[in-house]
């Protein structure tokens, strides 16, 4: 299982990636993995306000759906639309090929996801 | 044997061919333009096969024999009761005087519809110990979506708006929480205990004043008896609830024991399942729903009555919950199931549930050593193991589910229930003969030596079938779901 | 001993032994003395096949059939004729004593009849996909405003009076607990009354649903009513009759989203309203939307083509309370009769039939109008079915046609109190001429 150093993780199995008042979300190696073959991601409209914890889109595998929740609160400012056309990219590398990105105005909430090494712990645990 | 691709009806089409004889139109022959306005009109015919009879018979023929069914052999798919279809019933469900009536004809000229349905009412009345039912419900899950209806629409008639939750155990089949959103509950579920039954504990916890009510299928998904079922009912009823009965596995009880006496108000049954219609490759079943006295004014409008000298339908019912189906739903399946009861009687139903449940008993002790049982007693209508034991030579449930393929069975269903992981779900019904159920038992155990010493055998079949394996992600990720010829 | 049950006294003795116990009753303690049945069920005694056959040929022959009485009613339900070699295949074993195909491997007989049926049904809507049928027309419709409401997020369903009154009474109740709101559109002279549609239209509509040919049989010309619909964010949603379809403007080409409708005519008896089955098709941008199984194509790990049931995601047994719809089983095997109905008629036979309805149905009303003893209850063109308004009492008039195996039209008055006096009637390709001038005669001398 890959966890990169560098991210917020979720208890959901998401990340984070902060670049300015920038959030890219993605899932992580573990989530891909349990999921199987991804056949579709469902993709936030541009502008959704979310909140934390709001559903921000949905990974499909052929009989399995899981929804993926915003570990942020923000505004969705650009989606990943190579998904649509290719979503076994999220198999190939899930933290190259990020969901979408959120504008951001309160960061506090970074303090209660975990940094990778608190998230490899996490997922032993969850095996 | 390397099977050939067999081609789609439209690849074999040729132009000017039919498959049909019409007679000459005998009354003026008016340009169509002039009965209807050009701009109403299709600008060019709907790309439809063109093919004679004989190529109609031989596709549909091969098609045919790339299908299984209960005719051909063991159907052991647990939860769906693929018990083997008599075949008068079909008979009876064609005869003129059913088939060739017309749902609206007056009904003086129907009688022998609605007394059936009046009849049948009245068995599958006394079968559960219910007051009345519908046969509108087309299936089972729109049984479950008509009765969760009548629940709210009870609770509303005694001003009572707070009961919005329907308390579902983690083992139900997933129409019930489906079932129960679409009439408008949120879905509490609660978990099993040790022992694969609903845990009282988890279920008193559960309880408050928004209970509406609990679905419950019993005996449950695992083919265990919810034995403290008088003990649910009591509490379910102190809170104000009110008990759904998933009439899915029937088979095991009757004649035994009566869901109405265990204290259900309202149930569904498949007719497609216990009564022995045929499911028709994913339907049409019948998923009539009966309930206790004080909710039948709820049911559906019309209702068929009889005032003892005609039968007719009523219309006058202020409180039903509406109408949930075109006309009388799946009639014909009624007829089918009606002259099912008619020629078992009340023993012979009681003897189909006591061989049904002998029959999953003996796979159970036959095959305990080699499978896991991951909840270790006897068992009603079917039993559920677990591949566990298999997986850790990497085999899987579905990999034995298609190696059983080639070893000419149906599999059992898997994955399911839930909350057992690499679920084997086997019912035998009783329509299978000893001598059936040991060749089964003996693939089984073949399938299980095959998983220690070959395991890539097993994980590559079926190999015996007309295709192999067949990639669902492929199918999934860029559908398609018609015909297209290359040019398109 | 049973003749559906195979066991032997021997071996039920036999495998007691091999489970341990020394009864059947032993198997079943779990269940609780308090809730037994302590007697036998009150059913009547078992029948031998001769005598189950002799009481529901008895019970069979006190309905009227439209084997041996002229039929004229239709109202959702038409009286085709069906060709013989459809029976035939439809109730071959392989088909009818399957389950739903969850093993694709032994099911691609179901699975790529079920792809074909999903492509006719397709072409004659002019829709993108189909999914493999839901219960019947009626469901169709409520299911399709279910779809809508997801896909628009608004709650608001319009609907035209003229659609099938059964098709709105299930609408009602499906839509009675999830907080779908149902607002009616009446019609003008029997038509849809664009101008009136704009008052009812907000920012809450999900979806307009309109019939065509509509209940009284006319043709609704839809006009710009796409237009309008989707300037408004809303969706549009037409039932049609699939035998019009093959003379008539296909759905999709009217910019409808979502194209349902009763399938019976396709191939399907009428027995007494059921088993019938709904279609349902939809643009592409709806696939994910759509409630109940489809059928989609891959390839096997040679390479072959084959079909497995697909987007499952979207269903019952992997979303549960978040799944597009509650439906499992559906009418697998009433499609099947269609896609072999639409296979045996083809394309010149599909037309062949829609033009004899057509030409019988116009030829019936004015035949009926020559008589004096009705008049035309609204104006516009009709395809297999229309209404007229009578002079007298239509229960008396059905009641004496039905003394001359004559099968009457629908009163129309059961559903619009205001159209008192008003009969539809249908004719389709097995009403001969002189079974009309027949109907017409006494129609019009009573």
């Amino acid at each position: 299982m890959k966890v990169l150093d560098g991210l917020y993780y979720s208890k959901e199995h998401e990340w984070v990636k902060i670049t300015g008042n920038k959030a890219y979300v993605g899932i992580t190696d573990y989530a891909q993995e349990s999921l199987g073959e991804i056949v579709f991601v469902e993709l936030p409209e541009i502008a959704s306000q979310l909140n934390v914890g709001d559903v921000l889109g949905v990974v499909e595998s052929v009989k399995a759906a899981s929804d993926v929740y915003s570990p942020i609160a923000g505004t969705v400012i650009e989606v990943n639309e190579a998904l649509d056309d290719d979503p076994a990219l999220l198999n190939e590398d899930p933290y190259v090929n990020w969901i979408a990105v959120l504008e951001f105005a309160d960061d506090s909430i970074l303090d209660e996801l975990m940094d990778a090494s608190g998230y490899e712990a996490y997922c032993s645990k969850e095996e | 044997m390397i099977q050939k691709e067999k081609a789609l009806i439209f690849e074999i089409s040729r132009p000017g061919r039919f498959a049909c004889s019409l007679p000459e139109c005998d009354v003026p022959q008016k340009d169509l333009s002039e009965l209807i306005p050009g701009e109403l009109l299709r600008d060019s015919p709907p790309d439809l096969p063109e093919v004679s009879e004989v190529d109609l018979v031989r596709h549909y023929t091969r098609l045919s024999q790339r299908n299984y069914g209960v005719d051909a052999g063991f159907y052991p798919l647990g939860s769906c009761t693929m018990k083997y279809n008599p075949k008068v019933n079909e008979d009876m469900a064609c005869l003129s005087g059913f088939a060739n009536v017309h749902p609206y004809q007056d009904e003086k000229a129907v009688q022998g519809c609605l007394e059936l349905l009046w009849k049948t009412d009245r068995l599958l009345s006394e079968i559960t110990g219910m007051e009345r039912f519908t046969f509108q419900p087309a299936a089972g899950a729109h049984g479950e979506m008509t009765g969760l209806m009548i629940i709210k629409a009870w609770h509303e008639s005694r001003g009572d708006h707070a009961r919005t939750k329907i308390i579902i155990p983690d083992s139900a089949h997933g129409t019930n929480p489906a079932s129960a959103a679409i009439a408008g509950f949120n879905v509490v579920e609660v978990k099993s205990d040790e022992n694969g039954l609903v845990n009282l504990h988890e279920l008193e916890k559960a309880i408050d004043g928004e209970t509406a009510g609990l679905m419950l299928t019993n005996p449950n998904t695992l083919g265990l008896f919810e034995k403290h079922i008088p003990e649910i009912a009591r509490m379910i009823h102190e809170a104000g609830g009110l008990l759904y009965y998933d009439g899915a596995n029937m088979n095991a009880i009757m004649g035994v024991s009566r869901p109405g006496d265990m204290g259900f108000d309202v149930i569904h049954l498949n007719l497609h399942k216990t009564f022995s219609t045929p499911h028709g490759g994913g339907g049409p079943g019948a998923g009539p729903v009966g309930v206790v006295k004080e909710l039948v004014p709820f049911l559906p409008a019309p209702t068929v009555e009889y005032d003892g000298q005609r039968y007719y339908a009523d219309y006058t019912r202020p409180l039903s919950i509406g109408r949930v189906r075109s006309f009388h739903g799946n009639f014909t399946v009624v007829v089918k199931a009606y002259a099912y009861i008619l020629t078992m009687g009340a023993k012979g139903l009681r003897q189909v549930s006591e061989t049904a449940v002998l029959n999953a008993n003996y796979v159970l002790a036959k095959l305990r050593d080699l499978y896991h049982l991951p909840y270790d007693r006897h068992c009603m209508h079917e039993v559920v193991f677990s591949a566990e034991n298999q997986k850790k030579q990497g085999v899987s449930a579905l990999d034995i589910a298609k190696r059983l393929l080639d070893y000419g069975f149906h599999p059992p269903t898997i994955y399911f229930p839930l909350i057992v992981k690499e679920a084997l779900m086997i019912e035998p019904t009783e329509t299978e003969s000893k001598e059936t159920l040991d060749s089964f038992i003996k693939a089984m155990e073949d399938i299980s030596g095959e998983a220690k010493q070959d395991p890539e055998l097993v994980k590559g079949a079926p190999y015996s079938t007309v295709v192999s394996r067949l990639d669902e992600a492929m199918a999934a990720r860029k559908p398609k779901v018609r015909y297209m010829p290359m040019s398109e | 001993m049973q003749r559906y049950i195979p066991n032997t006294g021997e071996q039920q003795e036999e495998m007691l032994r091999d489970i341990g116990v020394s009864s059947i009753e032993e198997l079943f303690a779990d269940i609780p003395e308090s809730i037994r049945l302590k007697r036998d069920l009150d059913l009547p005694e078992a029948l031998s096949e001769m005598e189950l056959v002799r009481h529901l040929k008895e019970l069979s022959g006190r309905n009227a059939s439209t084997d041996e009485y002229a039929c004229f009613l239709g109202a959702g339900a038409y009286d085709h004729y069906i060709p013989s070699v459809i029976q035939h295949l439809v109730r071959r074993q392989e088909f009818y004593t399957a389950y739903t195909p969850y093993q694709p491997e032994i099911s691609q007989g179901t699975l790529q009849a079920i792809f074909e049926y999903q492509t006719m049904i397709c072409s004659l809507t002019g829709m993108d996909v189909s999914n493999a049928s839901m219960y019947d027309g009626a469901t169709a419709v409520a299911e399709a405003a279910a779809m809508a409401c997801r896909s628009t997020g608004r709650a608001g369903i319009i609907v035209a009076k003229t659609v099938h009154p059964q098709s709105c009474e299930v609408l009602r109740t499906y839509s009675r607990y999830t907080g779908r709101s149902i607002t009616e559109w009446d019609h003008k002279d029997g038509r849809l009354d664009l101008a009136g549609l704009e008052r009812l239209l907000s920012d809450d509509t999900a979806a307009v649903i309109v019939q065509s040919p509509n209940f009284f049989g006319l043709i609704e010309d839809l006009g710009n009513l796409s237009d309008m619909v989707h300037e408004n964010g809303s969706l549009l949603i037409v039932s049609c009759n699939p035998i019009s379809l093959a003379m008539l403007k296909p759905p999709g080409d009217l910019g409808a989203d979502i194209a349902v409708g009763e399938g019976q005519p396709l191939g399907n008896p009428l027995s007494f309203g059921g088993p019938y089955l709904g279609f349902m098709a939809a643009k592409e941008k709806f696939m994910r939307k759509m409630p109940g199984r489809i059928v989609g194509e891959t390839r096997d790990r040679q390479g072959r083509r084959g079909y497995v049931l697909t987007i499952q995601t979207r269903e019952q047994h992997i979303r549960r309370e978040k799944a597009t719809s509650n439906i499992c089983s559906n009418h697998s095997l009433n499609a099947l009769a269609a896609a072999m109905y639409l296979s045996a008629l083809g394309k010149s036979g599909l037309e062949k039939v829609a033009a004899l309805c057509c030409r019988k149905a116009r030829y019936t009303y004015d035949e009926l109008l020559k008589t004096g003893a009705f008049s035309p209850a609204f104006t516009g063109p009709f395809f297999n079915e229309f209404a007229v308004r009578y002079h007298g009492d239509i229960d008396r008039l059905n009641e004496k046609l039905l003394e001359h195996r004559i099968i009457g039209g629908y009163p129309l008055e059961r559903d619009y109190p205001e159209l008192k006096g008003v009969w539809l009637v249908a004719v389709t390709e097995k009403q001969t001429r002189k079974e009309i001038d027949d109907f017409v005669e006494r129609a019009g001398s009573l």
